[in-house]
């Protein structure tokens, strides 16, 4: 018997190689973030200085665009040769599953987002690098998020109709306050400015966020999986 | 006996929605405001009407994930309705104050995002029933998914009244100097609301309950 976490670490890790060997999610993801990069220059004037205020914002549309690709095959992957029944009638709890999904997305999405990140850099002119750990923090608190709320509402949608269209509909408005708060914080990161007093409590929120929607996310699963 | 019942409650409504706009219709016009502020008598009652049906929802959701009974769905369904329907009725009618005061139809305040944000959400749900066809299925995963928005409403309010906020503070139950004969009809506005909200949600409910008897009927023809 697999202890609880071998059990995500074998899912994390079938997904992984599931998706390496083939990278059609990720591959689609990144091109997807690049064309997103390239018509945000025609919407606003790239070297513009107001463009470097709101680039927080834009970044973070761009990876939750982005992100929602890898997160909508995530659960789709499972669909031919009813993939997804055999990993429900597998041994191993829903939670499990969950977490062991939410990881694999977890390490794609971010692995965009940082192919993503100097290449908004070098178009934009964004010092990224000024602030680089506390950017890379807020991140990994902002992208755990995108995935956890994403992984569970992939599995929401996976087999309903036009799942491509429900998934960001789902999300998006779910996300607001932890995108929000990532917003807030890249833009300031980016500009060469650390975290300080205000900021700490976007911080927090943000914390927060990914600690309730994890638990309930948690808790929810099986229901979601099993019915 | 229920049909007259809801009857009752629904004239009651009515009535309470009459002799309010009348009473708010001889109130004297606000002295910065003018005619326009009076608006309000509406515009809170449904906002709040709004939060009891998320709640009810929200009920409903988790008694249905817990018993399995379809009842509580349909309860959760219709409730849904009704509040997004009351919240649209709070944006339009503060988008309508907005206008003549703010000189602006829309503002990306703080009060005014979360509750955009909020009839987004509860919107989404209904459009996820809309896109499955099992009904256990459909009303597992909406009472799955109306519990995440439930648990997001509050955050939604705090993270944005952190970001701006440009919204008049609370007048009714904010520390305002209001006659009290205006608190009671603002009281008996909700009141009116409520009831309204009580009538709406049971005639939708009876619909849904219909609507899977047919279905049920349905599937019984077409095993034969």
């Amino acid at each position: 018997m697999l202890s609880f976490f071998q059990q995500v670490l074998v899912v994390m890790v079938k997904d992984l190689r599931a998706e390496l060997r083939t990278k059609e999610a990720v591959n689609a993801s990144l091109a997807f973030a690049l064309v997103i990069l390239l018509m945000f220059s025609f919407a606003f004037d790239p070297l513009e200085e107001t463009t470097r205020e709101i680039s927080g914002g834009l970044l973070w549309i761009v990876f939750a665009f982005a992100g929602t690709l890898v997160l909508n095959r995530s659960f789709a992957r499972e669909q031919p040769n009813d993939c997804l029944d055999a990993m429900i009638a597998a041994p191993i709890s829903g939670a499990a599953l969950f977490l062991g999904k939410a990881l694999a997305n977890y390490v794609l999405v971010l692995a965009v987002e940082l192919v993503a990140l100097p290449v908004f850099g070098i178009f934009y002119g964004v010092h990224w690098t000024a602030q680089f750990p506390q950017l890379f923090m807020v991140l990994l608190l902002g992208t755990w998020a995108l995935t956890v709320v994403g992984t569970i509402f992939s599995a929401l949608t996976v087999n309903i109709r036009l799942r491509e269209v429900m998934l960001p509909m789902l999300t998006y408005p779910i996300l607001v306050p932890a995108l929000m708060g990532a917003m807030q914080l890249t833009a300031g990161l980016v500009t060469g400015k650390p975290i300080s007093g205000d900021s700490f409590s976007w911080l927090k929120m943000i914390v927060g966020f990914d600690v309730i929607f994890t638990a309930v996310s948690l808790v929810l699963v099986e229901t979601v999986l099993v019915g | 006996m229920r049909d007259k019942l809801l009857f009752a409650l629904g004239l009651a409504a009515m009535a309470l929605l009459a002799r309010n706009t009348l009473a708010v219709a001889g109130y004297p016009n606000e002295a910065n405001q003018g005619a326009i502020f009076k608006i309000i008598f509406f515009h809170v009652p449904v906002a709040m009407a709004a939060m009891f049906c998320a709640a009810v929802s929200l009920i409903g959701s988790v008694m249905f994930l817990l018993t399995r009974n379809f009842k509580y769905d349909a309860l959760a369904v219709s409730v849904t309705e009704v509040g997004l329907a009351f919240l649209a009725a709070n944006l339009v009618t503060g988008s309508i104050w907005g206008r003549v005061i703010w000189g602006i139809w829309w503002t990306w305040d703080a009060r005014l995002t979360s509750a955009l944000v909020c009839w987004l959400l509860y919107a989404g749900y209904l459009m996820l029933r809309h896109a499955i066809e099992e009904p256990t299925q459909r009303a597992t995963f909406a009472a799955v998914f109306s519990i995440f928005a439930f648990i997001d409403v509050p955050i939604v309010i705090f993270s944005i009244k952190w970001w701006r906020t440009q919204h008049p503070q609370p007048v009714f139950w904010g520390g305002g100097s209001i006659p009290a004969e205006w608190y009671i009809t603002a009281v008996l506005n909700l009141l009116a609301m409520v009831l309204l909200g009580i009538v709406l949600t049971v005639t939708r409910l009876r619909q849904e309950e219909a609507q899977r008897e047919i279905d049920s009927l349905r599937r019984t023809a077409h095993a034969f």
